[in-house]
């Protein structure tokens, strides 16, 4: 059967590979290889070793880009799966109504990040209109924010996973450990977290990702108002290649910096929770 | 049928007792989570000056505005084609995205050696990889290669979304039991003929997931089409939003609250239409990634 599939390997993967090829791998590497050099468009690069990496360290936006997306990913993580855990575990004890709020709660996602920024902004900025002020008065408000409307939109999301996680658990596990004297918060604590680990795992995957890579939310709700002060990493590269001229090459190295970041957070976090999960 | 049994008996214990709290709870943030889009939908009738000034009043006599918000946005923004290229690139795309990917991954799957592993590899690989990575270099070739309108935007979202496509159809099709195809080739069927006749309908559940998880990362997606597409001739609805925003910070309030409203609707027309899908997709695509 190998054989015969063989011959076919032009018409099976030659549309997906030439697309990712051109699509991905190309502008990849191409990536890497401009981190190292000057240019103001992909053919006049000029290589100039590893200036732009020093240029990115001296760049204080850059600096403190980072420290606000490390904290809002800090923040964003914990909320969003405490909430969508304990909204989870609510659905699931089968009251009235259910299949509508799980439902209402899912919508926020669907709608894009920059149509969420602009709702989220008129919301807020009225609120913060009876102190006198905008969002953009203080990087904290931007911050808090931009927790705010990631939790309106990614609850939802992190609740389907785990409500299908913990109506995966054995009924008679619970039951055996309330026969045995069990509190319910020793349920929760000893029966019900252990069981539910790999949808654990996942949401805070999907959750630390999405919060460390965020851009559009943070483009269309404060666009790092005041001067810089609320950006993130994402748009901060962004600024680098479009908005100053001569820091495209800082802007790339800014780039790969960024991609190791995520590739190792993906990496460890993946450790870590796995191994904490029970064999059913 | 047992274990169903005893769950049932629970919630009905459960439900007896407090269930009528947690409902009226749900209730209530149910409300205060449909508030942010009740808001926008009521400020898209008022007159810009009242948005900024009270955003929480309901339109009356003197702020009500009729749809005059909606008929200037929509001519501004030319609405109705960032709606028509939207949808040309998300079903394009998803399209693509699912023949192209599914024949990849039965081949990588079903032929082992050392180039169908590097590829599998790759695809995980690019996963991770964020969009600021390649966004320049990516620009400037698709600008390059003349791939700068709504059909040429589908090569490269066949080529960004392929690393998650390939690898949840991978992951399906290894669960596919050997002895279907071998019977299908032995009774004379092409490898072509085996792949869309037999392989490819057992598939439609990782088919829906797919097109799902793809669809609502392309119809979303702003940055990408923002730096590969002419700008000049061809806008997706994420970019006119943010072109309303103009270049020194100024927003006319009153057209963004209605164009806010006219991309939200067909996005909660299609969750009703296939809201079932949609959360089970969620739920298979999470397990397998």
């Amino acid at each position: 059967m190998d054989k015969s599939i063989k011959k076919y390997v032009a018409i099976f993967t030659f549309p997906t590979l030439i697309a990712f090829t051109l699509g991905f791998l190309v502008p990849f590497l191409m990536g890497i290889y401009l981190s190292f050099c000057e240019f103001t468009t992909v053919t006049d690069a000029k290589i100039t070793g590893v200036k732009n990496y020093f240029r990115v360290f001296t760049d204080p936006t850059f600096v403190h880009a980072l420290g606000f997306t490390a904290l809002f990913t800090i923040v964003s993580v914990i909320t969003i799966n405490v909430f969508a855990f304990a909204i989870a575990m609510l659905l699931t004890k089968g009251i009235k109504g259910t299949n509508f709020f799980r439902t209402v709660f899912f919508m926020p996602n669907l709608i894009g990040g920059i149509v969420l920024g602009y709702i989220w902004q008129i919301l807020l900025n009225g609120i913060l209109a009876n102190i006198g002020r905008t969002l953009t008065y203080s990087p904290a408000y931007g911050f808090w924010g931009l927790i705010v409307l990631m939790n309106w939109q990614q609850v939802g999301y992190m609740m389907i996973i785990y409500i299908a996680g913990i109506q995966n658990i054995p009924g008679e596990l619970i039951e055996a450990a309330k026969i045995d004297g069990a509190t319910s918060w020793q349920v929760l604590g000893k029966v019900t977290i252990p069981m539910v680990m790999p949808s654990i795992t996942i949401c805070s995957f999907l959750t630390l990702t999405n919060s460390f890579k965020l851009f559009d939310q943070n483009l269309a709700l404060t666009a790092g108002e005041p001067s810089n002060n609320s950006q993130m990493l994402a748009l901060n590269i962004y600024e680098t290649f479009y908005g100053r001229n001569g820091w495209e090459g800082v802007g790339q190295a800014k780039a790969v910096i960024f991609f190791l970041i995520v590739a190792v957070i993906a990496v460890t976090q993946n450790r870590l929770t796995r191994s904490k999960e029970v064999q059913q | 049928m047992v274990k169903k049994n005893e769950d049932q008996q629970v919630s009905a214990v459960r439900r007896a007792k407090h269930g009528w709290i947690l409902t009226l709870f749900f209730s209530l943030l149910t409300i205060f989570y449909m508030y942010p889009i009740f808001l926008v939908l009521i400020n898209s009738f008022k007159k810009k000056g009242f948005i900024m000034k009270s955003p929480f009043a309901l339109p009356d006599g003197r702020s009500f505005f009729g749809l005059r918000n909606f008929i200037s946005g929509i001519e501004k923004t030319n609405f109705f084609g960032a709606i028509s290229n939207s949808v040309i690139i998300t079903v394009g795309s998803v399209a693509a995205i699912i023949l192209f990917t599914s024949m990849c991954a039965w081949y990588i799957t079903r032929v082992q050696n050392q180039f169908t592993k590097s590829v599998y590899m790759l695809c995980l690989f690019s996963m991770i990889v964020p969009f600021q990575m390649v966004m320049f270099p990516l620009s400037k070739l698709a600008n390059m290669m003349k791939l700068s309108n709504p059909i040429g935007i589908i090569f490269v979202y066949l080529g960004f979304g392929a690393g998650l496509a390939v690898f949840m159809f991978c992951g399906f099709v290894k669960s596919i039991p050997l002895e279907i195809e071998e019977a299908a080739m032995i009774d004379g069927c092409t490898p072509l003929q085996t792949f869309f006749q037999i392989v490819f309908p057992i598939m439609k559940p990782t088919v829906i997931t797919v097109a799902i998880l793809q669809a609502m990362w392309i119809w979303n997606d702003y940055l990408l089409p923002y730096l590969v597409l002419d700008l000049k001739k061809y806008k997706t609805v994420p970019i006119v939003i943010q072109y309303l925003k103009g270049g020194y910070g100024a927003v006319d309030w009153g057209t963004m609250m209605a164009m806010l409203v006219l991309a939200i609707i067909p996005i909660i027309i299609f969750y009703a239409a296939c809201q079932k899908y949609i959360i089970e997709g969620v739920v298979a695509g999470a397990v397998k990634g």
